[in-house]
């Protein structure tokens, strides 16, 4: 818990309610980042929906997994376009990070990326932003994904490994169908690692869970373990609806919201 | 300055763009997306209230029926939210924030303010922003009450500024005679939030 440090209310004027979570990123990281050209070096097909851009930076901030850049696109008469994305490499990919883009109906950007983004061309980024929604990988952590909401959450999952940690992860990752899942093949648990992936309109046959939206059946065992050691926190990143949900179903299992750190997508 | 990127050709061209668009943002219509970093909390208008102290001659406390028996206002305006989106038009009702500060009489000391909200979240403005009719505690859009994730039952809605300044949730104004970070401010964010100067990180 944060202790608020505000003093000049004055005698008798009562604390401001402290913010439980504190922030995560390092204090380096958090001057001024400016703009530079970073050039694609590959464009990777994740999903029907969904491409990874990976991209060489000339000025490399390692970021704290959970993190995300500023792209901007500049047409040739000066307009520009500008969108968020989370960071989905881990954090010591020196030089480089991942951007995994979801097309979105009529997206300017998604729609360059998707369609026009090709090895070689540059991009301006700016980054690493957002010192809330991060993991350094010091302590356990659940994360709770809906669709695309998986990106930074994938940046913890290949942290935690490529440092070869033993902090205990929880993953539960939502996505339609089995070939909308991300990372598909990423997502094999290793141990100290406990997985749930879940369908809402389709799943192979047998598959050991119901196809549907996350329910407090699915959220029992990890809100239970993370009830039962102080350290976890808990990272849950989707679509506003899905945050919302998933947000309640872990208020509902007991879990403190002061231990609950969301990102939504608009 | 930007540099052209290959293959890209816009929604629009420049000189089509919205000159009600501050830089680097992009015309949401009608989509109002909702960004917090936290759960939202179940807060009735029952259990809200609004206080106003630090720097102030009569430091007080609204309740749901105080705060609603204040002189009402519309703002049908622009927001700007700092992850590149803005809403031309909006439909927000409330009471102005100089009708609080009114009754509590800020001191000719107090500069700056940390608004904070009910779950414990924190902004810093100069009171210059908050003042002069540019700011409100909203309680209603397009006519209904607000809801939950848009910082229902009530929120600050400082809409000059990036939205993460109009605190969600609202619980409290403590006039300062400094400038105090907030939440993001700390965490990377711009201590004031212009769109208008793109003051959207620290050392923009």
């Amino acid at each position: 818990m944060t202790e608020t440090t505000m003093s000049a209310g004055g005698p008798g004027t009562p604390p401001i309610p402290a913010f439980a979570a504190p922030g995560r990123a390092a204090p380096s990281l958090r001057g001024k980042v400016d703009w530079q050209a970073a050039t694609v070096v590959e464009v990777r097909r994740e999903t029907p929906n969904a491409v990874t851009v990976r991209l060489a930076l000339p000025v490399w901030h390692a970021h704290v997994a959970g993190q995300h850049y500023m792209l901007r696109l500049t047409a040739a008469d000066g307009y520009t376009a500008q969108r968020h994305y989370s960071v989905g490499s881990a954090p010591d990919d020196e030089g480089h990070i991942e951007l995994t883009v979801d097309r979105m109906p009529g997206g300017e950007v998604s729609g360059f990326v998707h369609d026009v983004a090709r090895v070689g061309d540059v991009l301006e980024v700016r980054g690493p932003l957002g010192g809330f929604f991060a993991w350094p990988g010091d302590r356990p952590a659940l994360l709770v994904a809906g669709g695309s909401g998986l990106v930074p959450l994938m940046a913890m999952v290949r942290h935690r490994r490529r440092r070869g940690s033993t902090v205990p992860l929880r993953l539960v990752a939502c996505a339609r169908t089995p070939e909308d899942l991300l990372y598909a093949r990423e997502l094999a648990p290793l141990p100290g690692e406990e997985h749930t992936v879940l369908y809402s309109r389709a799943a192979p046959s047998g598959y050991p869970h119901p196809v549907g939206r996350l329910g407090a059946k699915t959220i029992a065992p990890h809100a239970a373990a993370v009830l039962a050691d102080e350290r976890y926190e808990v990272f849950v990143c989707g679509s506003t609806g899905f945050a919302e949900h998933a947000g309640r179903l872990l208020v509902a299992a007991g879990v403190p919201s002061s231990r609950i750190r969301v990102e939504r997508f608009g | 300055m930007s540099s052209t990127t290959r293959g890209f050709v816009g929604r629009h061209t420049a000189a089509e763009r919205d000159p009600r668009l501050p830089p680097g943002q992009y015309d949401a219509r009608h989509d109002f997306p909702v960004l917090s970093a936290e759960v939202t909390p179940e807060l009735a208008a029952a259990d809200w209230s609004f206080r106003v102290d630090g720097l102030v001659d009569r430091p007080r406390a609204w309740d749901w029926e105080q705060a609603h028996a204040l002189p009402r206002e519309t703002y049908d305006g622009p927001i700007h939210c700092v992850t590149s989106w803005s809403r031309l038009s909006t439909d927000f009702g409330g009471v102005p924030l100089d009708a609080f500060l009114a009754e509590a009489g800020p001191r000719s000391t107090a500069t700056h303010a940390v608004a904070y909200s009910h779950t414990g979240y924190t902004t810093n403005l100069a009171l210059a922003d908050l003042t002069g009719g540019r700011a409100w505690i909203a309680f209603d859009f397009e006519g209904a009450p607000l809801t939950p994730a848009h910082g229902g039952p009530a929120r600050l809605l400082v809409p000059h500024l990036y939205f993460w300044k109009s605190v969600k949730w609202i619980a409290g104004l403590r006039l300062l005679d400094h400038d105090e970070p907030g939440f993001w401010e700390v965490n990377g964010y711009h201590h004031r939030g212009d769109p208008w100067a793109e003051e959207r990180y620290s050392g923009d």
